[in-house]
Formats: structure tokens, C-alpha cells, sequence
């Protein structure tokens, strides 16, 4: 496989801040390729590098073959890029965004509406309807049917479902499935990590540099922590004292439950009876199945010590 | 740099303007109301001199005086004094704006020559005060001419005719005209481009926008063309104002006032857009473009000349593009100059504009 993204040691510096750290990674043709972090992680820098929008400090960045600082133009037709933000415009309609970005790339919306087809059906029933007007998820579908339009061989989103509901989610993910069946690549960030787990192959970013990059059954199988859930009916109570314990590693809140990551000689029969002579109640402790954020969390605090 | 694209930019720009809740009105409203209400209030013609005088002589000449002096337009009698300290107290009270001082024995002695009346103002109003000592002198000096010609009194003429040209009656109003066109494009064509791509950085389209093939020339004219319009607009209802309420109308060819239009509309714009790429906010904007605009309001010859500024404040007028536009205006409003005659300023402008949308083209950045 000949990879159409191409990054060698990525360096952006925002004054003393550093935005994106010695980045290398390589995205293969057709792939959906999954970028994960928590905000601030240089996501975001990361995107405008590859979308021309920013000149890289340090080290070179290749899409489709073209460098993106030397052959930016070449480049800006072969991409799709949908900013973090909104960004079409508020007071035109559906239907004159997307005949308004058709035109910019010099095609016509017809001749490429089947690639728009299934995203944008959703939108046909009020084309004259302002797009400040649209809800959250509708307007995500018609950022990317305008991203879309010129049929860019690579599709750069940055953050597509931030603020959209759980459903919309859901759809949206669908809908890029079907893209990249049509042979777009896609690189997508997000900050769910549940969201992780619908793309081929994730890197994991923080502060800037990457963690690891591996295909999300890969990273969870890696994880090798001595896991557990645990429940009581003080959770705050639960949290301080599980952290205190000698043999628990780590120990953060997961959705309704703790997950508390023991060390060799963690013995949860051992914890729980420690915990109820301490007044906690109705104590649970069961092992656990790993997940992305699992070895996010992991990898961070790897990184830490 | 690509007609289609420039064709849909400005499309999109169009659009967009016609939908904007505020913009369209002000570019209807503001001229009208500026035309309308500013000529009658920002009048520099001085009116209602109010004069005190101290009359020692109590002769037919000093009676005559007086009554020549009530009898002139801007000026009225309205106080008399028998001494000069007493009408100096009127004068700091308000009561007054100039003295006239009659001497004793005036008309006795002033066959013989060696005595003369006096005229003092109150210079707080600097404009007021000049010219009421003028009005007032030169009142006195007529009433004393033809009384020195009744009595046989032979008299060195020392007479000097002045005729204002091109605008007779010096009504002040039709050298504000032409000027208020001038200040209207000023703001418009300056704060509206501005506006419009600082919005686009606020909302984030420009982020859409910055990685499409637009380059940046064909993106920046896209934000100056409309302007072209718009400044067309704003001067043809200033025109039709002027003419149907003031009755001024240009003397000279109006398709030279329209090319001046168009080149100082893409001068001020060009300015706007420059401004707007190095500012994040609409806040940055506006306070750069109020410094410009202040500076072109009044450094532009637009209220007061520009040869009464001092040397090296005349030299920075040159730098100051509204200058040429508003000699333009008042050359071709009042005089009927045709644009060979004013090619000067016309090339003056043309060289602003270039230099200002290469400027402007430059300095946007796609790229942080």
C-alpha cells in the first residue's frame, strides 16, 4: 500500500507553546484513520498542517503525493477539509452554500451529487432554508456535502461531531462509512473515545505528540492491565480510598462505575472487606473489560512516569 | 486570478449584503440624513453680531452710524454704553460681541484727521469675534465715506473690491456640499469592507473559504468591487439632495465626479480590507479605521484650508487621499474643472488605489 499522508517529525510552535511535537505518522489510501485526543492535545494544528493552512516549524508533511507547503494550490482541490467550527455561511440557504461551494471548485453540484447523494437527502426537504437556521446535526451534513462537492480524494474533519447529539453521532459515523467504500480516505478527530472504535487505525495524541498509533483491537488487547470495576453507595468516598490503596495503580471514574487498575498483588476479595469495615455498603468489586479510554489512560500515565 | 470564481465570490457578496439586516439601510439613510441635516447645522457664515456702543460724539455722523449698523444684515445694535468700562461688562456678560468706540468730538475732528473710532471684539469665538470686527468696520467705513462725500470732504480713496468667485454669495453651504460626499464615502466605503472580512474571520467561513483554489487577489476584489456600487450609489443621492434642497448642482461634467468615485472607492476600501486582514476582532477594526478617519476628516482640506496649515502639516496632506478627491469635487461642483485639468489629483488617486489593493492583496494570509 503506497500511503497518501505522509508525516515526518511535525514540529508547530505557537510562541513558547508547543502545538504539535516531532509527529510522524503514515496514512494509507482508503483509510479511516482516526486521530484521539482530549482538547488541547494539537488535533487541531495538526489538521491545518495537512489542510495548507499552517506552515509546519519543522519536518514535512505530504498528501497525495504533494508537499503542503510547496504545492498548496494543487493540493486545496484534492481536499475536503471541515473545520472544528461552522463554517459555511449563515445567511445563504442550504442549496446556495453548497451551488456556491460547487462553483469556487469550478464543478457542478449534478455531476457530483451521487458522492453527496446520501448525506445531503436528508437536507433536499428545505433547500431554501438559511443554514444559521439548521440544527446542529443537519448542519454537520451540510458542511460535509459542501466539503464534499468537489470529491476530494482525502476528507480532513476536524471534530465532526463535537456538540451534536447521540443519534446524529451515530448517523454521521454511518455516513462516513459509505464514503469510504466510494475509496475516500478519512481522517477523522474526535475527543469521544467511544467513537474511536468505528475508525480502522487510531493515533493517540496528548500534548502534542503522539502515544501510539495501532488499530483500536490492537491498542485494547495491548492493554495488559489488571482491571476492575467498583461500586458502592459513596462513590466520592469509594474514589479517595481505592487511590490510597498500596496496591492500586490507578483508579478513575468510567461512566456509572470506578475502574481501578490494580497492581500483581491487587486482591479484589481483599479491598472489598477492607472497604465495608470502612462503612462503605453495598460494594462491588468484578474485573473489567478494557477499553479505548482505558488505554489512553494508561498510556498517559505511562507517559508520566 | 479567475473570472468564474470572482463571477460566484461577488454572487455570494451581493447576496449576502441584501440580506444583512443593517447594511443596506445605512447605505440608503446615512447619505440622506448627512445631507439633509449637516449643510444647515455645520455653517460657518456668522450671524447675529450683537454690538455695544459708546457713543462720545452724540453728532447726525455717530446717529448715522448706528443707524447704518442696525440696518446690516448679520449685525444688530443692541446695547449702548456711556462709558467703556460698562460696555466691556457687557461683553464678558454675553451681552455683546464688539465694541464700537466713538471718541469725543469725532465728527468736529475728523475733517482735520488724527482721530478715529475703535473697534474691539471677543475673540473667545475666534470666527465670530474676526468676523464681526469686520462686518462692524466695514459698516462704519461706508457710513464715513458717504458723509466725507455729503460734506465736500475730499478723501484718498483706499477702496478694495473683493468678488468671490465661482461662489459669489461665499455660501458656506456650497463648499460643504461637494465635501459631505466625500465624508460619506469616507466612512461607508472605509468601515464597510472592513467589517464584512473581519466578519468572516468572527463567524469562521473564512476558514472554508482559505482552503478552496480562491487566490488572493480574486478574494480581495471580490470584497472591494461591491463598493464600486455602493460608492456610486451614495453619490448619486448626495447629488440629487444637493440639488433638489440646496440647488446646488455640479457645473461640470458628473462622469468625472463618478470616476473620482470609483477610484477613491476603491481607495478607502482597499484601506478597510487591509486594516480588517490585520485585525481579529471587529473591536481592532474599528478603533484602527476611527484613527484613519479622523485623521482624513480633518487633515483633508474638508473644513478648514489646507494652505492655512502650518509647512509640514501641508506636506503630510499629500499622503492623505480624501485631499485629492475633495478638490476634485469642489473644482468640478463649483468651477466646472474637466479632468484635464485635474489630472493631477486624478492620477494621485489612481496611484493610492493600486497601491492600496496590492497592499491589501499581500497582506491577507491564508496561512497562520
Amino acid at each position: 500500500m503506497n500511503p497518501i499522508i505522509r508525516l515526518n517529525e511535525i514540529t508547530k510552535r505557537y510562541g513558547g507553546l508547543v502545538a504539535v511535537d516531532e509527529v510522524s505518522l503514515t496514512v494509507d489510501r482508503g483509510e479511516m484513520f482516526g486521530i484521539i485526543g482530549p482538547d488541547g492535545s494539537g488535533k487541531s494544528t495538526l489538521y491545518k498542517i495537512l489542510a495548507t493552512l499552517l506552515k509546519p516549524d519543522k519536518g514535512t508533511a505530504t498528501v497525495c503525493g504533494f508537499d503542503t507547503v510547496k504545492d498548496y494550490k494543487r493540493l486545496r482541490t484534492m481536499i475536503g477539509y471541515m473545520p472544528e467550527r461552522f463554517s459555511l455561511y449563515q445567511d445563504l440557504t442550504v442549496e446556495e452554500n453548497l451551488s456556491f461551494f460547487a462553483s469556487l471548485f469550478g464543478v457542478s453540484v449534478k455531476e457530483n451529487y451521487d458522492l453527496i447523494a446520501p448525506i445531503f437527502g436528508q437536507l433536499e426537504r428545505f433547500p431554501s432554508r438559511k443554514a444559521g437556521a439548521l440544527s446542529g446535526g443537519m448542519k454537520q451534513k451540510l458542511a460535509l456535502s459542501c466539503a464534499l462537492i468537489h470529491r476530494p480524494e482525502i476528507l480532513l474533519l476536524d471534530e465532526p461531531t463535537t456538540g451534536v447529539d447521540a443519534v446524529s453521532r451515530g448517523e454521521f459515523w454511518d455516513m462516513l462509512s459509505t464514503l469510504k467504500r466510494k475509496g475516500i480516505t478519512i481522517i477523522v478527530s474526535t475527543s469521544y473515545m467511544d467513537e474511536a472504535t468505528r475508525c480502522e487505525r487510531i493515533a493517540m495524541m496528548n500534548k502534542g505528540h503522539i502515544l501510539d498509533i495501532d488499530t483500536p483491537s490492537n491498542l485494547v488487547a495491548g492493554l495488559g492491565e489488571n482491571l476492575y470495576n467498583a461500586v458502592s453507595d459513596d462513590m466520592f468516598g469509594l474514589l479517595t480510598q481505592l487511590r490510597s490503596m498500596p496496591d492500586v495503580i490507578d483508579c478513575y471514574t468510567f461512566g456509572a462505575t470506578l475502574h481501578v487498575v490494580g497492581s500483581n498483588s491487587f486482591n479484589s476479595d481483599k479491598a472489598m472487606a477492607k472497604l465495608l469495615v470502612s462503612g462503605h455498603k453495598d460494594v462491588k468489586i468484578y474485573p473489567a473489560k478494557g477499553n479505548i479510554e482505558d488505554v489512553f489512560i494508561k498510556l498517559t500515565r505511562d507517559e508520566r512516569e | 486570478m479567475k473570472i468564474r470564481i470572482l463571477k460566484a465570490l461577488l454572487k455570494k457578496e451581493v447576496m449576502l449584503m441584501k440580506r444583512n439586516p443593517i447594511i443596506p439601510k445605512i447605505i440608503l439613510v446615512m447619505p440622506l440624513m448627512v445631507m439633509l441635516v449637516i449643510p444647515l447645522v455645520a455653517n460657518l457664515d456668522v450671524k447675529n453680531v450683537k454690538v455695544v456702543v459708546v457713543d462720545n460724539d452724540r453728532s447726525q455722523l455717530s446717529r448715522r452710524m448706528i443707524a447704518n449698523l442696525n440696518a446690516a444684515a448679520a449685525i444688530t445694535v443692541n446695547a449702548y454704553s456711556d462709558t467703556h468700562e460698562d460696555a466691556l461688562a457687557k461683553v464678558e456678560h454675553g451681552d455683546a460681541d464688539v465694541i464700537l468706540n466713538i471718541p469725543y468730538d469725532y465728527s468736529k475732528r475728523v475733517a482735520l484727521g488724527g482721530t478715529s473710532v475703535s473697534v474691539e471684539a471677543n475673540g473667545v469665538n475666534a470666527t465670530k469675534g474676526l468676523l464681526g470686527a469686520q462686518y462692524v468696520s466695514q459698516s462704519v467705513l461706508m457710513t464715513l465715506q458717504q458723509w466725507q462725500v455729503e460734506n465736500g470732504i475730499t478723501v484718498k480713496p483706499a477702496e478694495i473690491s473683493v468678488v468671490n468667485r465661482y461662489n459669489p454669495t461665499l455660501n458656506f453651504k456650497n463648499y460643504m456640499i461637494p465635501a459631505l460626499m466625500v465624508v460619506l464615502l469616507i466612512i461607508i466605503c472605509g468601515f464597510l469592507p472592513a467589517l464584512n472580512l473581519v466578519s468572516e474571520k468572527e463567524s469562521g467561513t473564512i476558514e472554508a473559504m482559505n482552503v478552496t483554489p480562491v487566490d488572493k487577489l480574486t478574494f480581495v476584489l471580490s470584497k472591494l468591487i461591491p463598493f464600486w456600487v455602493v460608492s456610486i450609489l451614495v453619490v448619486t443621492v448626495g447629488m440629487v439632495v444637493g440639488w433638489l434642497v440646496y440647488g446646488l448642482a455640479p457645473e461640470g461634467n458628473i462622469g468625472v465626479i463618478y470616476l473620482a468615485t470609483i477610484l477613491f472607492s476603491l481607495v478607502m476600501s482597499g484601506l478597510g480590507v487591509t486594516i480588517a486582514n490585520q485585525s481579529a476582532t471587529m473591536l481592532q477594526s474599528i478603533f484602527v479605521m476611527f484613527a484613519f478617519i479622523m485623521i482624513f476628516q480633518l487633515m483633508s482640506g474638508l473644513f478648514t484650508p489646507i494652505n492655512s496649515m502650518p509647512q509640514w502639516a501641508q506636506v503630510i496632506t499629500y499622503f492623505i487621499p480624501p485631499r485629492y478627491f475633495i478638490e476634485i469635487m469642489r473644482a468640478v461642483y463649483l468651477k466646472g474643472a474637466s479632468i484635464r485639468e485635474l489630472w493631477l489629483q486624478f492620477s494621485a488617486l489612481a496611484v493610492f488605489a493600486v497601491v492600496l489593493i496590492v497592499i491589501s492583496a499581500k497582506s491577507y494570509s491564508k496561512r497562520g
